[in-house]
């Protein structure tokens, strides 16, 4: 039996454009790009240059502060454009993919036969190492650490998320195989949260194959499917532990290199968002690196300006409507851009088709009556101020943090405020939601990131 | 509305920093969001956001004291006529106090929002909309005879002084209007108190002259009971006041504290939307209840016997318990330092009205104070979390 967790304070938006559980047509993209800055904290070391040839899984950049973090080329081709910036900055790379997708053979291996290491080395070569988050700080691993635990949460509960069990399927043997890596790597357990009263995404019996394997159901609503809740309310990190967190379509890829000696990044992707037509809001497998052009083209509203978000409405990043998918982004969202709405008189007027936690708009009582879903655009609608308003993150934040005096102390750049009110727990996704319930309209996530990255700094 | 929408948007332009009307940038700007949404879209961090702003939190504030204003003008008229002993009529009774309370309200919004407008400016910021409401309580307040140009003088020095000094909406320690408030009590002792202040016995733009009926005193219940320690108080004219009487509120006072009706109106507003929060609330009528109920069985003299609902009902305890205390910005930002701060606000406020005769009143004191109190106790607080969160180490 397994150990139930209720999470009681949270909020599930209700927005329009849920995908239908459909596995569309693969997008194949002409050109696929890199992005450096998915990676935090990889500080890039390019090792290709314009017109060199490219297979599926060769490096085309390392870390250079861990030359064995690699991150490698999701096609094979000609790398066309290393895209620089200010200071000669790294923005990204763009390989033009050939018709081949030539893969480079890492060979079959069985989990049992490895030891710890070779399969740590094993994924960095193959950039798969790359893609695990530590916590604290929310960047990258380092390759040499053994983690405390290692978490990943088995579903997403942010707005319009790709369902986990609906992707896993067909997928389940590879999962299991990355599982079963993951749990050589560290020293304690591997924690799978899963969502409550759904049907196992594994089975029962792999805990006996996998020794420390854990799993945990969780109730309620999002942030619960966020992997720092999950962690706050399982295993809190304490200073000096650091613990390495996976996505589950991550373990996927982790499982199908060992299964097929191959780096294959093939992740569904979920078209999602109010401006796609419905028909289209359905799955899509598709590469880290791809442009949306084909997956977006004749299925979104035409004549407004529209939002392209690689990732949820929450997290996700502002691409454009040839952008490309950016790394570990399982859905695209496409919402109205909203600039040419002038509403009048919005802080008198009841706004019955906005949506809001506050009881001063009619949102609360036609969600009851209802269940009335919105089509919400990219505008603030509100002027920022300062912290006004007190209580209102509490009631989306479901750890034993502080959320108000965490971000005071972030702001304040105080070291010991920010260590004992809970800095090592935190990642900017988790301060999503205080961000878009905030009445001040507070840059909550870059607060969060500035803050930890200047902290990382400070500590090493 | 296109039309205004397309004459702002030609307008605009000159408001820009090089347009020629550039030094009113921030007044444009208030207007103009003051009008419409502004449909700047969001360029990091998540790309939806709730619909709810600070405009309408405030505004919402100032919705629920409406009640008390109408009311408080209402009873401006009564207490005058019941002074003349005449009896004209519902309108010209409102009227009356609606020329007489409309002064005090504009004079209070020109000069804050004057400052406001020319800080903003000055220091390049949106207006912020905090002294919607501190403009609106700063009238509710004072004794309705106050001279305007106090109500201008206390006001500069509440917005400058109490708020921008700190910089600005959001980072005040003390609450605006109540240092306002406190500025004319300790400033101008003689206006501010006493029997003259809280009637208007003037005419009013003409209105209303005459001369004040046998037997007149316009003295609070409140100033009774501090003066005579009296268990009986009476209206203006001499009759007796009941519980009830004290409830509908035509009985003198500052201008909005007297109808608890229309406070408990207010409350209602306050607390269904969910800008005022019910723990402060609630905290402050328990802290004024035990602490009248412990004064109840020890105390000695007179004015210790008044029974806790004669304390709740009188004066401006309801008033400050519901609108003041429960300012976001200047209490808690703690639920626990919520209890902790509502608790100990009502109980300084009856300590103040019944151990200090200098002080009819305790309840501006009582908030002052605790607002000066509100780091520490967040700092309680959030040390207790600290420590828990240490604890889980071990």
């Amino acid at each position: 039996m397994t150990q139930i967790i209720k999470l009681k304070r949270g909020l599930d938006i209700p927005l329009k454009g849920m995908p239908r559980e459909v596995t569309k047509h693969t997008i194949r993209s002409s050109y696929y790009t890199l992005f450096p800055d998915d990676y935090t904290g990889f500080t890039p070391k390019v090792v290709v240059k314009q017109g060199d040839e490219v297979l599926t899984g060769n490096p085309v950049m390392y870390d250079k502060n861990h030359p064995e973090l690699k991150i490698v080329s999701p096609v094979s081709g000609v790398v066309t454009a290393i895209n620089r910036g200010e200071k000669r900055k790294l923005q990204s790379i763009v390989i033009l993919a050939d018709a081949k997708n030539e893969p480079v053979d890492f060979g079959r291996k069985k989990i049992n036969d490895l030891s710890p290491e070779t399969i740590k080395s094993a994924l960095a070569d193959a950039g798969i190492l790359a893609l695990f988050r530590q916590r604290p700080y929310d960047r990258i691993v380092h390759p040499a650490d053994t983690p405390r635990d290692i978490f990943i949460s088995g579903f997403s509960s942010a707005p319009l998320a790709p369902g986990f069990d609906y992707i896993l399927k067909g997928h389940e043997a590879d999962f299991q195989t990355g599982l079963e890596a993951l749990a050589m790597l560290t020293s304690g357990n591997v924690y799978l949260g899963v969502r409550a009263g759904r049907k196992g995404i594994v089975p029962d019996t792999l805990t006996t194959r996998i020794g420390n394997l854990q799993i945990v159901a969780f109730e309620g609503a999002h942030p619960t499917g966020n992997v720092g809740v999950q962690i706050n309310r399982m295993k809190p990190v304490n200073k000096g532990e650091i613990v390495w967190t996976v996505q589950p379509q991550d373990v996927i890829i982790t499982g199908r290199f060992f299964n097929k000696g191959v780096v294959d990044m093939t992740r569904l992707v979920a078209l999602t968002g109010s401006e796609v037509n419905e028909c289209d809001r359905a799955y899509y497998p598709m590469l880290p690196g791809a442009s949306i052009e084909k997956l977006v083209k004749s299925s979104v509203t035409e004549h407004i300006a529209l939002r392209y978000i690689s990732g949820n409405v929450l997290t996700g990043k502002r691409i454009a409507s040839d952008g490309s998918l950016h790394a570990g982004d399982n859905q695209v969202t496409v919402i109205p851009e909203g600039d040419e709405t002038h509403e009048v008189l919005g802080w008198a007027m009841p706004r019955p088709g906005q949506f809001s936690v506050s009881r001063t708009y009619p949102a609360f009582l036609l969600e009851r009556l209802t269940k009335k879903k919105y089509e919400m655009d990219a505008r603030i609608k509100g002027g920022r101020r300062a912290m006004i308003m007190s209580n209102e993150w509490e009631k989306v934040f479901p750890m034993d943090i502080l959320p108000e005096f965490l971000v005071r102390a972030i702001l304040a750049q105080d070291i010991d405020k920010m260590e004992n009110l809970g800095i090592y727990e935190v990642a900017p996704e988790d301060f999503a939601l205080c961000e878009f319930v905030d009445t001040s309209k507070m840059e909550l996530q870059k607060i969060v990131r500035e803050g930890l990255d200047w902290f990382y700094k400070e500590m090493s | 509305m296109q039309f205004l929408r397309k004459y702002l948007d030609k307008i605009k332009p000159d408001f820009e920093p090089g347009g020629k009307f550039a030094m009113f940038r921030s007044v444009f700007d208030g207007f103009e969001t003051f009008l419409f949404v502004p449909n700047t879209t969001s360029q990091s961090g998540v790309h939806i956001h709730d619909a709810m702003d600070s405009k309408r939190a405030m505004s919402i504030v100032v919705i629920a004291l409406l009640p008390c204003l109408l009311f408080g003008m209402f009873n401006t008229g009564y207490q005058h006529y019941l002074a003349l002993g005449e009896s004209p009529g519902f309108w010209i009774t409102f009227l009356y106090g609606f020329l007489a309370v409309l002064p005090i309200v504009a004079v209070s919004y020109m000069v804050g929002l004057g400052i406001e407008f020319t800080i903003a400016q000055w220091k390049g910021h949106e207006i912020q909309e905090g002294f919607l409401v501190s403009g609106m309580l700063i009238p509710l307040i004072v004794p309705v005879d106050t001279p305007l140009w106090m109500i201008a003088l206390a006001t500069a020095f509440a917005v400058v002084f109490a708020k921008e000094v700190f910089g600005g909406t959001g980072f005040n320690i003390w609450n605006v209007a109540l240092v306002a408030r406190a500025f004319l009590f300790f400033a101008y002792p003689s206006k501010m108190s006493g029997e003259q202040v809280f009637v208007r016995t003037d005419s009013t733009f003409g209105l209303g002259g005459g001369v004040v009926a046998d037997g007149f005193s316009g003295a609070t219940p409140l100033g009774q009971i501090n003066s005579g320690g009296l268990a009986e108080v009476s209206n203006i004219a001499g009759q007796p006041l009941n519980y009830w009487d004290m409830f509908w509120g035509l009985i003198p006072g500052s201008i909005g504290e007297t109808s608890k009706l229309c406070i408990l109106l207010g409350a209602a507003v306050l607390l269904i939307t969910g800008i005022a929060n019910w723990r402060t609330m609630v905290s402050v009528f328990a802290g004024g209840i035990v602490t009248v109920w412990l004064f109840n069985i020890f105390g000695s003299s007179p004015i210790m016997q008044i029974h806790p609902l004669e304390h709740l009902l009188l004066g401006g305890f309801a008033f400050g318990a519901v609108f003041m205390a429960t300012d976001p910005v200047t209490s808690p930002r703690t639920q626990q330092g919520k209890y902790v701060f509502g608790f100990l606000t009502g109980a300084f406020a009856i300590l103040v009205r019944i151990l200090n005769p200098g002080y009819p009143e305790g309840m501006m004191l009582a908030i002052l104070l605790m607002n000066s109190f509100v780091p520490l106790i967040d700092y309680c607080v959030v040390e207790g979390n600290v420590k828990r969160r240490l604890k889980r180490n071990k």
